[in-house]
This record gives C-alpha cells, structure tokens and sequence, in this order.
C-alpha cells in the first residue's frame, strides 16, 4: 500500500446520491494532477440498499477498492451506514457523519432496534470525527438532496482541495437547472469546516 | 487529454474507435452502460434487443453484413445468447464481432457467479480481459481487429469490478473503416452437417493459429520482480495484486483463451514458487496442471465472492487484515428493498395475505421475496416463472394451480415469458400469470423495451401490446388491474385462480421513479392510529413506527403519495394533506 494514496470511503443509503458525491472528489482530484481510481455501485443494491463508493488518488493507483483500516476519510450519509463501514478507517482517520437516520427494513418491521446515540458512540472511539446534519444544511439551501454536496464540500477541504477545483467539477457534473443550489450547498459544506475542524483534522 | 471513465464507457469509446456502426444488447446489471453509452455516438446504429439470444443473432447478421458488431450482455445473458453463439465460432465472422460478457463474482446484483471464461474453452473463442478502463478501450480496440484477422467471434471478458471502477482513460481516434463487402457463402454461414464439418476443421485450424498468436500477443506481459514468488493474473484481479505484492514477477494475461503455454512455461521455470491469482474458476490453474506445471491457486484462495486486496494480502502474505475502528454494538442489516411508491408492493401484499405460492422472476420484483412481504417461492432465471408455475401444476394437479401464481415483469415477460405461456396454453395449465407491466426495465435503470414503445435512442416506434399478444398466444381472460388498488386485485386474482384455463392478469402502473403525475402529501392522524402496524408490513421506508407511541408516522422525504397505505389502513388514519 502505497502511502501517498488518499483513500475516502463514501457510505450511505441507496437513492442518497453517494455516486455523484464519488465523481465530483474524484474529478477535482484529476484536475490537481492526481491519479485516480473509483469504485461505483450500480444495480439492486441501489434500492434502498447500504451502498458504498470509493475514491482514491495518488501519483499511481492500483486498486480501485480500499482496504479495511485504509480509508482515510469516510463520508457517512447515514448514521447507521458510518457504524456499519467503520471498521474501514485507517487509525488516525476522519470520520464525517451526517446526522441523517434512515431506518432499515429490520428497523421499521421492529424486529431489532436502530441503535441510540451511535454518532456520540463513534465520535467516543473516533478522535477524529465531525458530525453534522448535511441534510438540514442542504435543506436550507434549497434543497435536502444536495446533501452530499455539502459533505463534499466538508470533505473537500479537509482533504485540501481548492474550492475552484470543487466547485468547477460540481458545474461539470450535476444537470444545469441545480447547479446554483449545489454550488451553495458545496459552499456551505466548505464553511462548515472552520479553523478548529481543521486544526483538528490536521493534527 | 485523460478523462474520467467507467470501464463501460471505455468499452464503448474502444469500439466507436474501431469503427463499430452496430451494437446490441438486452439490459443487465454490470454490463447496462456499454451499448447505452455507444448509443450516443453518431454513426452508430444501437439497439436493446429484446433478449440476449435475438441480440447476438442481430450481431450476427450486421457482421456478415459487412460491419464491426459489438454485443453486450451479462454473464447469465450469454446463457441465454449460446445457441447461436456456440455456431458463431463455426462461421467465423465477416466484420469484426465483439461480445462482451460482464461477469459478476461476488453477486452485487446477479442471480449466480459463474465464470464465462469457460465459454472461450467450450465455444473455442478468443477470450480476452481487460484490467481497467485504458485496457479496456485499448482491448476492445484490438478485439475487432483480431476478430477479423482470424475469423472468429471475441469474447471480451469483464468484471462488475472493473465496468464500474472509474480510472483515467486517454481516448485515441476514430479510425475510418468502410463496411466490408457482403459475399454469399453458404459453405461458411449455412452449418448444414455437410457445411459445419468443414468449419469445425477451420475452427480448429483456426484455434491452432491464436495458440501462436497469444504467444507473442502485446496484450500479455511479464513484469519482472523478485523471483521467489510468481503470479499469473488477469483482469481486476492484477490490481489487487500489484497493490499487496508490488514487489513479485507477474505475468499478466490479456488473452486468457487460448492461453500462451511458452510463454507461461518460460515465466513458470523463472519463479520458484508459482501462484495464479483469478476470478473465480480455476480456468488458467487446471490448464496449467494439465500441462504438469506445479502451480497454488484455489488450494489457498477462494472461487467464491469477489476478491479483494485484503483478502489476497491475507491468503497468499499470511498477513491478517487491520480490524480497524470497533464499536462493538450488532449493526442492523439493510437490505435493499421495492421504492416508496413502487407499485410491486402492492401486489406482493396481497399475494402474501392470501398466501399463494408465487412462482418469481428477474427485476425490481424479485425483492418481493424479502420480508416483510416474504412472497416468492422461487426465482430461477430470466422468464422462468411462467414454466415453474405450470411445472408446479403438473407435479401437484390442478388444486394447486389454484393456489399458485406466476409474476413476471413487462420487460422480462418479452426477454422470455412469451414462449412459457404458449406451453400453459398449448399444454392446458390453469396457470394464472401476473405481468406487473410499470413500463420500463427498472432494476437496471429504466431501459425501454418493445412494449414501451420506444427505442434506445428514445425515438418513438411501434409498441408491443401486451394485452392483444397474450390474447393472440390464445388466453381467453386476460384483464388489467392498478397495482395499487387493493380490492381491484384480490377480486381478479380469486376470479382468475378458480376459473380453469390459463388468465393473465396485467397490473399496470408506471414505476414510482419514472412516475410524474401529481400525488398527493400524506400523513397520519394519530388520534385515529390505533397501532395496528399494517401500514408497517407493508415495507414500505415512508412509513416508520414509533416505538414509544406506539403509532406509524409517515416520512414526508420519502413519501411518494402512492397511497397504498391508505388502502389497508381500517381505521382511516392516513389522510391526505389539504384535503378534508
């Protein structure tokens, strides 16, 4: 394992636009001159299932699949969904959780119960973890399916990537008719990470 | 300059690069956005087939015709496709002809993981794997050309993995290629006995001719590292590898049929203990056991679930993968499930209420089988249900035709549900069939088909009638409910199961996610919420349960406004916003 890759592990539910949140990192990566590599989920899984892209970059990448305890990032979009990848975080990792809590079949049958308090459970066993709800933040700038913009735009900077970079690579990407609502929604995501995150991560 | 591609998309840039003017396809999970993507490139003619088999046919003809051919499909749809596959390698092409099977190990989205690198042995085709997405345009690329050049079908061997792993790809250009010329030749494409004896010289001639071929073909190669270890690889696989192993001699194979027996000999007498890394059958183990090469491979690794680095870096370095963050709580699972809205679900309500035994098939529906709806008895493979239905009937005698359904979706209906319910008619079933007609291929990602009335390239075009064709087949009941109508369905289906003969009964409402017409907002009184939890069994993740209030409350994030919950609530409780 090449210990100049990056690698950020994006989890949540099916239907939660984790698949643009993967292309939009991976296509600011490119444009600083990195190689690139992206593992997608296409398929059944995408009904409403636990579903995981991948991004990483370096000079030279080989898998497009991280490793347990390799990821140095994981963007959660769903609070169960960061319990569940968490073992994939490197030690030393950023744990970014969206605060968002989608119940599974299990859960809703009440068959078992959604876990308490499990964002205030990894933060305990994770040094390095940011909590926040992407959603309401999302929702308040126009939309709540923007959410994953804005973690994008969290994530984005955490990982020092400029925001011209981002924000050109969110306009190459997301249809024509949202682009304003998503480039605020990265805005918001990128000012969320204020200077004591960021001490924070970089520590 | 290098872009952003999922190996798909390379695929179809590789074969628009090589010229392709046609290329066919029936929808299926990982293979989809090859032809969907080719497509959109001017000059070329593409098509969603109604199955797999009619895809390869049309492939067929378009190369003798004089075209380089692509055809696309998952590895179960070669299935499908290999009647006429198996005689392809006889007749050899005209243009070059490129099929490609997605395989998928691991199963993110199959019904089973088998290897079709097996087919390149038993069809005696040229098989080739490409490792990511700059291979696999480079690969389709040259796929055409060495279809030409020795006159047989290529089967370009991918991987879920690999069709939807994104790398950076530097396109090349278009090369220009005028349609070859069309010669009648019977002794060639006519495999009457007289004429397929003969060709089975040439294919073996020809198989003869790749065996040298692959020895000095450009797309194998060896990188030499520390010798104490060897591996043999293809496909996704090399990646994993070089990332756990950088440091061994590889010999990574482009070609993995036939397989080059020098080359792998010379490779094999260099390294001192030998390994062959690959997904997932012992293709090129037991090839290379056969020619008395000690080689390691499935005694250590897996032919079961897809491969990773941390599995390789466990089994072939003894090094245990991190445990990572532990949070030591049990994580419920999530399955994935039917949309809010979808109108499957209604269906597979009333089909567990009245406690049928559901014959299944392939799509969306097939989660029908998950709890809580837990209303499927089997699924088999595209278009089976309505034969396991009548099977079922014939083992068991008519009392059970009453109590047993087959559902089937428009789209696998037309892939192959037609020919199963000619043998209820012809052969006197009772079977009741359900097509849950909601317009589109959903599961793969809304690819029309011929009842829809649309092509791939969106153009408007003569449209199946489902109803007027199961009348045709000779089905005299033949009705249309609304999935969604509780009543309207458990009346058809008691007046269908106990009418004798075979009915058909069309449930008839647009997927949820393609669906525009306006709903209306829901939510629930919980005055009038008794607890009751039936708007919970229903699955649906728009309706949640209170656990301390003991009442359903409705998602409005989620909530689509289909309204099925309404229907079985029996104390009124779901009501609509803005109306009373």
């Amino acid at each position: 394992m090449a210990a100049d890759t990056t690698n950020i592990l994006i989890v949540g539910v099916g239907g939660q636009g984790t698949l643009l949140a993967s292309r939009v990192l991976a296509q600011a990566a490119v444009d600083q001159g990195h190689d690139v590599k992206v593992s997608e989920i296409h398929g059944m899984a995408q009904r409403g299932g636990s579903v995981v892209s991948q991004v990483r970059y370096g000079p030279k990448v080989f898998s497009p699949i991280i490793k347990r305890g390799d990821a140095d990032v994981i963007m959660a979009f769903e609070k169960l969904e960061a319990a569940r990848y968490l073992p994939f975080l490197r030690k030393g990792g950023l744990m970014v959780i969206n605060t968002d809590r989608i119940d599974p079949l299990p859960v809703m049958s009440g068959e078992v119960s959604y876990p308490e308090r499990l964002e205030e459970k990894i933060a305990q066993v994770v040094p390095k973890t940011i909590k926040l709800d992407a959603t309401g933040i999302a929702a308040g700038c126009g939309t709540s399916r923007a959410a994953n913009i804005v973690l994008v735009g969290l994530v984005g900077r955490a990982l020092g990537m400029p925001l011209d970079s981002l924000e050109e690579s969110v306009r190459a990407l997301v249809p024509e008719k949202v682009v304003a609502i998503n480039i605020k929604a990265l805005n918001a995501g990128w000012n969320y990470m204020d200077d004591a995150l960021i001490s924070m991560v970089r520590d | 300059m290098k872009t952003l591609m999922i190996g798909n998309m390379a695929i179809a840039r590789g074969a628009y690069e090589a010229g392709v003017t046609v290329a066919t396809a029936y929808p299926g999970t990982p293979s989809t956005e090859i032809v969907e993507n080719i497509s959109r490139f001017e000059g070329v003619y593409a098509e969603w087939s109604p199955n797999e088999k009619v895809a390869l046919e049309v492939a067929f003809g378009a190369s003798l015709g004089g075209a380089r051919t692509l055809v696309a499909m998952k590895h179960v749809g070669v299935n499908v496709a290999a009647d006429p596959l198996y005689t392809l390698s006889y007749t050899g092409v005209n243009g070059g002809l490129v099929l490609v099977s997605a395989d998928d190990p691991g199963m993110h989205s199959s019904q089973n993981e088998q290897d079709n690198r097996g087919y390149g042995k038993f069809a005696k085709l040229l098989v080739i794997e490409p490792s990511d997405s700059q291979e696999a345009l480079d690969f389709t690329r040259e796929s055409f050309n060495l279809s030409e050049q020795y006159d047989t079908p290529v089967m370009l061997r991918v991987t879920t993995r690999l069709c939807h792993s994104q790398c950076l790809v530097q396109p090349g250009e278009k090369i220009d290629r005028p349609l070859k010329e069309y010669k009648k030749n019977e002794a060639k494409y006519v495999m009457l006995p007289g004429f397929a004896r003969l060709r089975h010289l040439e294919v073996e001639k020809r198989m003869a001719a790749l065996r040298e071929y692959v020895e000095e073909s450009p797309l194998n190669r060896i990188e030499w590292g520390d010798r104490d270890k060897g591996i043999i690889t293809s496909g996704i696989a090399y990646q994993y590898v070089k990332e756990v192993m950088p440091e061994v001699s590889i010999l990574k194979l482009g070609t993995v049929n036939p397989l080059p027996e020098k080359l792998i000999r010379s490779f094999a007498a260099e390294v001192k203990k030998l390994y062959v890394v690959e997904e997932l059958e012992p293709v090129i183990e037991e090839q290379l056991k056969a020619w008395g090469i000690e080689v390691t491979g499935k005694s250590i690794l897996p032919r079961t679930g897809e491969y990773s680095p941390e599995l390789l870096e466990e089994l072939l370095l003894g090094v245990p993968a991190p445990s990572g963050y532990q949070l030591g709580e049990s994580i419920p699972g999530r399955p994935p499930l039917l949309c809010p809205g979808c109108p499957h679900r209604g269906v597979f309500y009333v089909l567990k209420r009245k406690r049928l035994t559901v014959a299944g098939d392939i799509g969306c529906y097939t989660l029908g089988a998950l709890k809580p709806l837990g209303a499927m008895d089997s699924t088999l493979c595209m278009g089976a249900s309505i034969g396991t239905a009548l099977g079922m009937e014939k083992a068991r005698g008519t009392e059970s035709a009453r109590k047993t359904v087959a559902v089937i979706g428009d789209s696998t209906f037309v892939h192959s549900g037609i020919t199963p319910l000619i043998d209820a008619v012809y052969n006197q079933g009772n079977t009741t069939v359900m097509i849950l007609d909601n317009g589109t291929t959903a599961m793969t990602g809304h690819q029309d088909h011929p009842a829809t009335g649309r092509t791939i390239t969106e153009e408007e075009t003569s449209q199946l009638d489902l109803e007027a064709l199961v009348r045709a087949i000779g089905v005299k009941r033949v009705r249309k409910v609304d999935p969604l109508r509780i009543g309207e369905l458990e009346e058809a289906l008691d007046e269908e199961l106990s009418h004798n003969g075979p009915s058909v009964i069309l449930a008839c409402r647009p997927c949820a996610l393609i669906d525009k017409s306006p709903k209306p907002s829901l939510y629930i009184d919980e005055d009038k919420c008794k607890g009751c939890k039936i708007c919970i069994k229903l699955g649906c993740t728009g309706v949640y349960w209170l656990q301390e209030e003991r009442k359903a409350r409705i998602n409005p994030d989620l909530c689509v406004g289909c309204g099925l919950c309404i229907e079985v609530c029996k104390f009124d409780a779901v009501l609509e916003r803005g109306a009373n």
